[in-house]
């Protein structure tokens, strides 16, 4: 079985406000599948059900083959299913190196151990160098997360996303109040890991988009119109109409 | 009978809560704030209305100018010290105002004296009512029930029927959005803070006749009142007045019923003393109890 | 680390005046007796329990970012725990002493249970509720005293100790200060106070990266309620007295302000917050009456303004000033 995670007619109202209708899509393994649509069309909804911030009202989730519906979400967690923040969210006032060895930490058995000293423990501090290193972020490692640039921070959320060897990354506009060349470098980031875990992405960035993407869902008014490849998405006439405009 | 002027007790104490209630939750609700020293304002009210009663030899005059002095002291303690206080984390502001409570009990010790004061029920309502046929109800409670019905209403319409209240209640949902609207916040928020310690007072020098005025007297009744904003909701004026109305309650069944009751299944000594820790306990337990339901509240704002 | 840096963090100003204050504390009793003073005594050993107090709190309030206005009421279990068992004829210390311990800890557990699942303030006044629950159950205890307070006989550790000898009553307090400083050292710095320590910069990150939050913050509050407890069996025997004065909000506002004072989330902030909060009270009765006779009682005057002012500007407490960095 090579589909990561898959949802099935997945249903949220808030009030009167259908935000999510019947959403089914998949992400297969080793996959980048991009998640576009307008603004306010239900993305981050549909994360924050997939992770387990919000509860869906009908349809189900399922996650490596078992049902993660209900799962809170440091179980979803645990499964392996992690995420980076829209709006930056790192431990400020720990070093960068602190924040990769606390995401791996969250995956290594229960932390409830006092007398221990994790500064002595060089087996965490490597694995967190190298977890800072896989994103490029090591000569930083000292460098207290408040302190670092836009840029870097983002960074920093890749690492702690996958500090716990995740299979599924969802990455919620990971390219955000980013300049072209940190977005080219993110791209190539993120193009790297492809091998490591399938991603979810949900960009505005299309260059990024059309860059990466092995699939691309449209979401428009909290309805999936259509799933398919970019090149299929390019042709796409009713996408075209909603979304991409002329310039495609 | 003896039901009725009980539930009638609950009643007037509930209303007396009410407003001391009114004002902490609206700084609560719109200025974020944790003011601890919300009882420093219910007793500066007592005893400045102490100071003008006995000044001017009346009851109804007395309190109509300690009224207006409340409230300058409010809007001092606002400008000086609350408004510092907005853009900090509730552990600062608990600690300023724990040092503000000090600061208060012993400026009252200092102006007035260590002994307690006493206010004396004005003359004219020093008697008793025929509420019903065969039911005597003491008069000046009735006026606290009246004014303090009065006040719930004047508040409910300022809520909910003047521009200032419409800041206040935009406000309590959601502070960056009615400073986006180029309101003078500064002012909004004195005139709250103000009117809170308005309310304080006025609740302080009525209540005077019937407990006392005593140094600490607000800090008690503040944890009161604190459990009653709590239990409603914070920034809920709707729900301060109910979750008042219920501590009203409960505190007359804990005081008169439950001695009673007890005594129906444990030995009486036993039951009469047992009651009243129990009583206090009470609230506290409902409280939690509500809390555990809805963590913000019976009205409170989702965060 | 090599022996320069270790030279290097052993020698700073902030190590040799900690230092300089735990020898004066251990020395108290020699100090006392020299003077032939035995009030001084008195007070330090109280600064030394207080001290106690003020880093559990510190565990949960400066680590954990969660403001308990109710700590003392784990003073006042812990007292009353011993009181009432010796009371009741139960004086050895190796029966009260377990108990009372477990007591606290109780506590702890159904309060950090039920209040931990809110947040903010309604955390700050659920836990000042609970507080206040303890309190009036205390007062009510028309047998123990109630109000006014009971009087005990000292917990008795029959050939090992005897408490009722101040000076060897001093240096049970100061050991069992140091074996807490010595914990909150650990725990500071361990896998479980990392997690703690984490959700207090950003809870919701700290659940994403997959911490099951609520368990870590209760078991923290089971620690810091049982070190409570510790301090109030202390103070219990302290005194030979227990009351419900003990455990009053105002008491649990005062921890807060030793802990605020000493600088929050430091180790050894606590101790010098204590020792502050105890300098300031006994001399500012006094300094007050040399500006003017009667001016002392009005200490509180002062007192409060003093702590607006460093709830304003000097956040860091003393820690910032002797150049603690946030551990």
């Amino acid at each position: 079985m090579s589909e990561l995670l898959a949802t099935d007619r997945l249903v949220k109202r808030f009030g009167g406000l259908l935000a999510t209708d019947n959403v089914s899509i998949d992400v297969q393994h080793g996959e980048i599948h991009a998640l576009i649509g307008p603004n306010g069309a239900g993305k981050t909804t549909l994360v924050s059900q997939l992770t387990g911030g919000l509860a869906p009202d009908a349809g189900t989730i399922r996650f490596l083959g078992r049902d993660i519906t209900r799962l809170p979400t440091h179980a979803r967690v645990r499964l392996g299913l992690a995420r980076s923040f829209q709006i930056t969210s790192v431990l400020r006032d720990f070093s960068a190196l602190e924040n990769v060895a606390l995401a791996q930490q969250a995956h290594r058995g229960h932390s409830f151990r006092f007398l221990a000293d994790v500064r002595r423990d060089t087996n965490r501090t490597e694995a967190a160098r190298r977890g800072l290193a896989a994103v490029g972020l090591d000569a930083r490692a000292s460098t207290r997360a408040s302190a670092l640039s836009h840029g870097e921070q983002r960074q920093l959320e890749i690492a702690m996303a996958l500090g716990g060897e995740p299979r599924l990354l969802l990455l919620d506009e990971p390219m955000a109040g980013m300049g072209p060349e940190e977005s080219q470098r993110m791209v190539a980031l993120l193009r790297g890991l492809k091998q490591r875990c399938g991603m979810l992405l949900i960009e505005h960035d299309m260059e990024a988009v059309f860059a990466l993407a092995d699939r691309i869902t449209v979401l428009v008014y909290g309805r999936a119109i259509f799933t398919g490849t970019p090149d299929e998405i390019r042709r796409h006439p009713e996408v075209r109409q909603a979304y991409l405009g002329e310039e495609s | 009978m003896e039901a009725l002027i009980q539930v009638l007790n609950g009643v007037q104490l509930g209303l007396l809560m009410f407003l001391l209630a009114a004002g902490l939750t609206l700084t609560f609700g719109i200025m974020d704030l944790v003011n601890l020293a919300h009882g420093s304002l219910y007793m500066m009210g007592a005893y400045i209305a102490w100071t003008f009663i006995t000044w001017t030899d009346s009851f109804v005059l007395g309190a109509l100018l300690a009224l207006p002095a409340t409230f300058i002291v409010g809007v001092v303690v606002e400008v000086v010290i609350a408004r510092r206080l907005y853009a900090r984390d509730h552990l600062d502001q608990v600690l300023a105002t724990f040092g503000l409570i000090l600061f208060f009990n012993d400026l009252v010790r200092a102006i007035w004296g260590p002994a307690g004061k006493s206010i004396a029920v004005p003359p004219f309502l020093n008697h008793t009512i025929e509420i019903l046929p065969g039911a005597l109800y003491p008069a000046y409670r009735l006026a606290i029930i009246v004014v303090g019905t009065v006040v719930a209403l004047l508040l409910a319409w300022l809520v909910a029927r003047t521009r200032l209240g419409m800041l206040i209640r935009a406000g309590a949902s959601n502070r960056r959005m009615i400073a986006a609207l180029g309101v003078n916040i500064e002012l909004l928020f004195s005139l709250v803070f103000g009117l809170g310690a308005v309310f304080a007072g006025l609740a302080g020098l009525m209540a005077a006749p019937i407990s006392s005025v005593k140094i600490g007297m607000g800090d008690d009744i503040l944890i009161l009142a604190f459990v009653i904003i709590v239990t409603g909701g914070i920034g809920s004026i709707k729900g301060a007045f109910v979750a008042a109305m219920g501590v009203g309650q409960l505190d007359i069944i804990g005081r008169v019923y439950l001695s009673d009751w007890l005594k129906a299944v444990m030995d009486p000594a036993a039951a009469s003393a047992a009651a009243p820790a129990i009583s206090q306990v009470l609230i506290y337990i409902v409280m939690a109890a509500v809390l555990v339901w809805r963590p913000t509240g019976l009205f409170g704002q989702r965060q | 680390m090599t022996e320069q840096r270790l030279m290097g963090r052993l020698f700073t100003p902030r190590a040799l005046i900690t230092a300089l204050l735990l020898v004066l504390l251990a020395a108290l009793p020699l100090i006392a007796q020299a003077m032939g003073d035995r009030y001084i005594l008195s007070v330090g050993t109280r600064i030394v329990i207080w001290a106690i107090a003020a880093v559990s709190l510190n565990m949960i309030l400066g680590y954990g970012g969660l403001v308990s206005f109710g700590h003392a009421a784990f003073i006042g279990i812990g007292g009353y725990a011993v009181g009432i068992l010796s009371a009741n004829e139960i004086s050895s210390g190796w029966i009260q002493w377990p108990v009372a311990l477990f007591a606290a800890t109780l506590w702890a557990a159904l309060v950090a249970a039920l209040s931990l699942r809110t947040r903010g303030v309604y955390f700050i006044m659920i836990t000042l509720a609970f507080a206040q629950l303890v309190y009036y159950l205390g007062s009510g205890l028309e047998a123990y005293g109630g109000d006014d307070g009971l009087n005990i006989s000292r917990s008795r550790f029959a050939g090992l100790i005897d408490l009722r000898d101040k000076a060897a009553f001093h240096w049970l307090c100061f050991a069992l200060l140091c074996a807490t400083l010595w914990f909150c050292g650990r725990f500071a710095h361990s896998p479980f106070g990392h997690v703690l320590r984490g959700a207090k910069s950003n809870e919701s990150r700290m659940a994403a990266l997959g911490f099951p939050v609520f368990r870590y913050r209760l078991v923290a509050c089971l620690i810091a309620g049982a070190f409570g407890g510790l301090s109030g069996i202390l103070l219990a025997n302290e005194g030979a007295y227990i009351s419900p004065a003990m455990m009053s909000w105002v008491k649990s506002g005062d921890l807060i302000v030793m802990v605020v004072l000493g600088g929050i989330g430091v180790r050894f902030g606590p101790l010098y917050g204590a020792l502050a909060f105890f300098v300031l009270e006994e001399s500012l009765k006094p300094g007050l009456d040399l500006l003017h006779k009667g001016w002392g009682e009005y200490w509180q005057l002062v007192f409060g303004p003093l702590l607006v002012i460093i709830a304003l500007y000097a956040k860091g407490g003393i820690a910032a000033l002797l150049g603690f960095r946030h551990e």
